[in-house]
């Protein structure tokens, strides 16, 4: 039997306790292009380099999941020659994120703003918003009816739509559809800021970057690092799941997810363990609790951030069988490209599908623990690296779990509960605007 | 020398892997990737990676060395 636990967002929008909101400040309401100015937005840009180096000064990091540091990325644009190209990529693969839509579907001008700033410091009037949801599409387009004949934007936007998929939101992927081609990964080299939107070096950065970009231009960067901590300095937004539901929240880096979950009302005690990252960065165990959330406390910890969605795994959950839900749905969802993605993927489901149902051995257990680092890196986007993080969390983290499903007796599998497809993916319908 | 592989266009001949088996590393079902560092090919694998880019079918072998100079 296959119990349904997809979760819907329903409106769930939460600033964590005794922070200043600075991107959920209103709620679920529509942010026009008056009420934003009214914030501060807009404000006119006199001095690129002093920018960049306030840019810098922030360490602001890339809200994609790479983290990234966005100065550095910025500058490597600025510096090369000819013309380029600025995209705000809000093509939110990830199923168990909603935040990127949220952001374009609620404040589409916190982007632009920080779209029209990074445009602005890399020296280009082209600009490309990226994204699949429909929704998010009509609101970006008001708004940039909303700013018809403004001078000061001063920007030539394009939206371009894609369907919706995991590898979609991928850099290389969207200049490829972005040229015209399928929204695919590309084999790197050329990266996007060398070689990208009609071979123009092209800065590609998230919307929830975008958006912080904007933020940092009100603040200041020592306003900006106000909260935080040094190496992951601000708020971010946190697609929070459970079993039963999901909340969009924003978080300042540095608390922790037992501080998170206490606020929200969910008993750390009563936690397995996590999904970190949405898919990428794999299962942890209840060790996560008290990791500062910071990017590289949680990097040194062999797991991630990421995209910044964290699904809670409760204790009637079973890490093992979560595990084979996310390498099933990598083995579907990879762009059937690189030869190492799309036979690693499916042989390692194969096991971990085994491993669920009690039937894997311990040479199939060796294959897992093999592809799990030797087919790191062997993909042209990210995939796989997220598929082999699954494999080797859950091998490292639930040693005791794993041990069960080869004797034969897991408690919670022999419920037969087991995710749904996607797993922990968050239902954000248009109705949901 | 200087190359890439795009491993979007690899069908796993594995013919490279046999030329040039210290640039490429194959996986188990044929498909390769470049080890660490060996886009800037070694003089003694020269010859087997020239060789690997003339014959490989799918063309995903890519000769960099004059667009990176």
């Amino acid at each position: 039997m296959t119990l349904s636990i997809g979760t819907r967002l329903n409106r769930n929008v939460l600033v964590y306790k005794g922070i200043q909101p600075r991107i959920l400040v209103d709620g679920n309401n529509y942010e026009d292009a008056s009420l934003y100015r009214s914030r501060g937005g807009y404000r006119e840009l006199d001095d690129e380099v002093a920018f960049l180096n306030d840019v810098s000064a922030s360490g602001l990091r890339g809200r994609g999941g790479a983290a990234f540091p966005v100065a550095v990325k910025l500058a490597s644009v600025r510096t090369a020659a000819g013309d380029s190209v600025v995209v705000a990529n809000g093509e939110e693969g990830e199923p168990t994120s909603v935040k990127d839509r949220w952001l374009l579907r609620h404040r589409p001008h916190l982007v632009l703003d920080g779209l029209r700033l990074a445009a602005q410091v890399v020296g280009t009037m082209t600009a490309v918003v990226y994204l699949s949801d429909s929704p998010a599409r009509d609101r970006v387009e008001k708004a940039l009816e909303e700013l018809r004949g403004d001078a000061s934007f001063g920007l030539q936007v394009t939206v371009v739509q894609v369907e919706p998929s995991y590898v979609a939101g991928e850099e290389t992927a969207a200049v490829q559809a972005i040229n015209g081609g399928p929204a695919l990964p590309t084999d790197k080299p050329p990266r996007p800021f060398e070689e990208g939107v009609a071979g123009l070096p092209t800065l590609v950065n998230n919307v929830e970057t975008l958006a912080n970009l904007a933020l940092l231009h009100q603040l200041g960067p020592e306003g900006y690092r106000r909260v935080g901590t040094d190496n992951s300095p601000g708020t971010f937004l946190m697609t929070l799941s459970t079993a039963a539901g999901a909340s969009l929240c924003e978080v300042p880096f540095g608390v922790t997810l037992r501080e998170v979950l206490s606020w929200s009302g969910i008993d750390p005690d009563g936690v397995r363990g996590f999904l970190m990252g949405g898919y990428f960065a794999g299962v942890i165990g209840p060790r996560a609790l008290d990791l500062s959330l910071d990017y590289d406390v949680y990097a040194s910890a062999g797991t991630g951030l990421g995209c910044g969605a964290v699904i809670i795994l409760d204790e009637e959950t079973c890490a093992v069988a979560t595990s084979a839900a996310v390498m099933t749905y990598f083995g579907r969802e990879n762009a059937a490209q690189c030869g190492s993605c799309f036979n690693g993927t499916s042989a390692m489901a194969n096991v971990l599908e085994s491993l669920r149902d009690s039937a894997a051995d311990l040479a199939e257990l060796d294959r897992l623990k093999r592809w799990s680092t030797f087919l790191r890196g062997r993909g042209a986007c990210g995939t796989l690296d997220g598929a082999t993080n699954v494999a080797a969390s859950l091998l490292r983290e639930f040693p005791d779990s794993v041990e069960v499903h080869l004797r034969g007796a897991c408690p919670s599998c022999e419920t037969g509960k087991f995710p749904s497809y996607p797993p922990y993916g968050v239902s954000y319908a248009a109705d949901d605007v | 020398m200087e190359i890439r592989l795009d491993r979007t266009l690899c069908d796993g001949f594995g013919m490279c892997a046999e030329y040039a088996p210290q640039t490429f590393s194959v996986d188990e079902w044929g498909y390769v990737s470049l080890y660490p560092g060996k886009s800037n090919v070694e003089i003694s694998e020269e010859d087997g990676v020239r060789r690997a880019l003339l014959d490989c079918p799918v063309h995903a072998i890519i000769d960099t060395t004059s667009k990176n100079k």
